[in-house]
């Protein structure tokens, strides 16, 4: 199958939903309107002449000074092909999306990654909590205005383990 | 001959000598550097020539933390935690530029140094060192253990520990 | 009537079955696993936020640490992505090298692996035979990087160096060794009953869930789904070489095990293949002046090239806007980096698609239900590495 032939059977199906369809480097990548990112992900897996049954990455990126502020991304891989897809859509900070979990299994974790990261939350998500850091941590560390060293760098370990904090 | 009979200094030599030929190591490998601890156990380096090839699974029964990769802030509590079950006397070996200052990872989750939190005896720096490294490190703890004398090993007492 | 409960036991961080620190929190009714929530993050680095305060040649120094069983597999896929982006055509030589490379470092990572792997089932005599011939290949590698397990050797736009003399015959004397002693291995463990016992029938996963949990690699295969990056997006030249791929059919460790033995006979094929057709030339992109760094000759002699070295090396490069994603298959599943360019020279933004991270992910799926002896059987199975997991 054709790569460009996926993005256009994406445009025919969901006309309102397909904002942009781009072509960098032999890679595709599809916007779509978050409202509509269920729908679409629920196509693409199913779909007969689309068929992505792996997703391989989910993650996000943080454009800090524009609006919506972060956008999410979507690497399909599709075994039956052997044809890659990305999908993108933009959230706002203190947003949600629509979770992919129940989709596709392996969105779990990369959820939970994307909210202890950046604090992007997903709606329907079974155990939405921090995967990778403390439960008490302060902050997402991928967001851009989230310093490389963090607030408490300088002091020493001790403080940073005793010091009472507000769970998140 | 009793062991009244023995001078202070003697019985204390030969206690030396009895621990710093026994040193076993508690598992604990964390990054990295634990893979070259692995190997500094196989054949080819053969840690055992220094009497330190039983690694223990548990920190009840060892000597000696090798402190082998990078600590992290999650993980730091846990450390200490593991540092506190062993008895004493017990030694620790900062292996590896992370253990040693952090290393390359100045970042917000890396704890800058495993010193931090247990008192070190032994630094080895290299990202990560060679097993032959560990093994010099391991030589030098030795003679340290030789050198000791009683009453000059201060138990460890960092600030609020997690047992009190 | 007596009143039953389940009992709830912690598994690590700190415990020698689990291959770094991991955590597992289970929930068992007796001997049986009702249900395991692994716990990550006890060795989150922060990489993914370094690597953007980093040049594009500096973080490459970061993907070495990751997957530090195989770190020249991290280079290779960091530095095609790079390539990707900045359009990089890479020398014959270089390529053929890197899948030289790339094959070595994948036999070592999967003795690492059978080593430790029978060491957590009780078979303690194959450690010793496995770490024989991983030293052999260490010892190899570097003859050619100059570092064990951290090399950065293959560089973006090439290698770092050309390989010394000597790398060849010592590579040509290890694969006309190596299949005798896989047979060593598989004599000790293949048909061995304890070890049939122990895995057959173990953490039992379907192609279908496979796929569900995202699980690439080995573990994959094992359960008889056909996918490897090398066959179905090759790169860096694989299509021109001659292999196959394994596939299991059951899907449990047994399989698994299998597959990963097969997988080292195929490698040593590509490696002697590799070997055999290793053409002359450059091993860096001579059309890249911007990113490759004069060879250290000319830095002496020539002013120009001393200048153009300093700028590299201070400033690195700056590639065009956009967003590229470059996968390759490393020792345990698809393994790639997606990296965003605005333009600078740091990355934007640098996310690894660790395969170890989803492999993890279908931990509980796995083991519910089975003995809680198996979950070290089932950990050793899908060959984590929690530095590319917590990154």
């Amino acid at each position: 199958m054709d790569r460009r032939a996926a993005a256009d059977l994406l445009k025919e199906k969901f006309p309102d939903a397909v904002q942009s369809v781009e072509e960098f480097r032999g890679e595709t990548t599809v916007a779509v309107d978050s409202v509509r990112l269920r729908d679409v992900m629920k196509h693409l897996k199913d779909g007969e002449a689309l068929r992505y049954d792996l997703l391989l990455d989910l993650t996000a990126v943080d454009f800090a000074d524009e609006s919506p502020r972060f956008r999410m991304v979507y690497l399909l891989y599709s075994t039956r092909f052997g044809d890659r897809l990305r999908i993108r859509t933009r959230v706002a900070e203190g947003g949600a999306l629509d979770t992919l979990s129940d989709i596709w299994k392996a969105a779990d974790w990369l959820e939970r990654e994307v909210y202890d990261m950046f604090g992007i939350r997903f709606s329907g998500h079974p155990d939405l909590r921090r995967i990778l850091l403390d439960e008490g941590f302060v902050g997402h560390p991928l967001r851009k205005d989230f310093p490389l060293k963090g607030t408490e760098f300088d002091q020493p370990f001790w403080s940073f383990v005793f010091q009472p904090k507000t769970p998140i | 001959m009793g062991i009244t009979d023995l001078s202070q200094d003697a019985l204390q030599q030969v206690i030396n000598w009895a621990r710093k030929n026994s040193v076993w190591p508690v598992t604990f490998g964390l990054a990295c550097c634990a893979l070259e601890m692995m190997v500094a156990s196989s054949a080819t380096y053969d840690i055992a020539r220094f009497g330190a090839e039983v690694f223990r699974p548990s920190p009840r029964q060892a000597d000696l933390m090798i402190v082998a990769g990078t600590v992290t802030k999650k993980m730091g509590a846990v450390l200490r935690r593991i540092h506190e079950q062993m008895p004493e006397p017990k030694w620790v070996i900062a292996y590896g530029s992370c253990a040693c200052s952090g290393g390359i990872f100045q970042t917000y989750s890396v704890v800058q140094g495993v010193d931090q939190i247990i008192p070190v005896d032994v630094y080895v720096p290299g990202c990560p060192p060679r097993p032959e490294d560990l093994l010099n490190g391991l030589i030098a703890l030795q003679e340290k253990i030789g050198r000791e004398r009683w009453g000059l090993r201060k138990l460890v007492s960092l600030p609020r520990g997690i047992h009190g | 009537m007596t009143e039953t409960s389940l009992m709830t036991v912690n598994m690590g961080p700190q415990h020698p079955a689990t291959h770094g620190v991991l955590r597992l929190v289970m929930e068992l009714d007796g001997e049986v696993i009702v249900t395991a929530v692994p716990h990550v993050g006890y060795l989150h680095r922060g990489m993914e936020k370094l690597a953007e305060s980093l040049t594009y040649a500096q973080a490459l120094t970061l993907t070495d640490r990751m997957d530090y069983t195989s770190a020249l597999s991290n280079n290779l896929a960091y530095c095609l992505a790079v390539e990707k982006l900045l359009e990089i055509r890479i020398p014959r030589r270089a390529q053929v090298l890197r899948v030289l490379l790339a094959e070595l470092q994948r036999i070592s990572s999967h003795l690492l692996w059978l080593g430790t792997h029978a060491l957590d089932l009780g078979a303690m005599t194959i450690f010793f035979y496995t770490f024989r011939e991983r030293e052999t290949i260490m010892d190899m590698l570097e003859q050619v990087t100059g570092a064990r397990l951290t090399p950065s050797f293959i560089r973006i736009g090439g290698l770092a160096a050309d390989i010394p003399d000597d790398f060849l015959p010592a590579v040509r004397a290890f694969i006309e060794a190596f299949p005798a002693r896989i047979a060593e291995y598989e004599e000790m463990l293949t048909e061995n009953i304890i070890w049939k016992k122990r895995t057959k029938g173990i953490a039992y996963l379907s192609g279908e869930e496979c796929l569900q949990f995202g699980v690439t690699g080995p573990p994959l295969r094992a359960s008889g789904v056909n996918y490897d990056v090398r066959k179905a997006s090759p790169y860096s030249g694989y299509e021109e070489f001659d292999f196959e791929i394994p596939l299991g059919q059951n899907g449990d460790v047994y399989d698994r095990y299998l597959v990963r033995l097969e997988e080292m006979r195929q490698s040593n094929r590509i490696v002697r293949q590799a070997a055999d057709r290793l053409p002359d030339g450059p091993v860096c992109a001579p059309d890249a002046p911007l990113v490759v760094p004069p060879p250290k000759e000319e830095v002496g002699k020539d002013i120009a090239a001393l200048i153009r070295h300093f700028k590299i090396m201070q400033e690195g490069f700056r590639p065009p806007r956009g967003e590229v994603y470059a996968s390759i298959e490393s020792s345990k599943g698809e393994l790639g980096f997606y990296l965003i360019s605005d333009g600078s020279n740091r990355p934007f933004r640098m996310r690894v698609r660790a395969p170890s991270f989803n492999n993890l992910g279908a931990l509980t799926k796995m083991i519910a239900g089975e003995m809680v002896a198996d979950v070290v059987a089932a950990i050793g199975s899908i060959d984590i590495v929690l530095g590319e997991i917590d990154r």
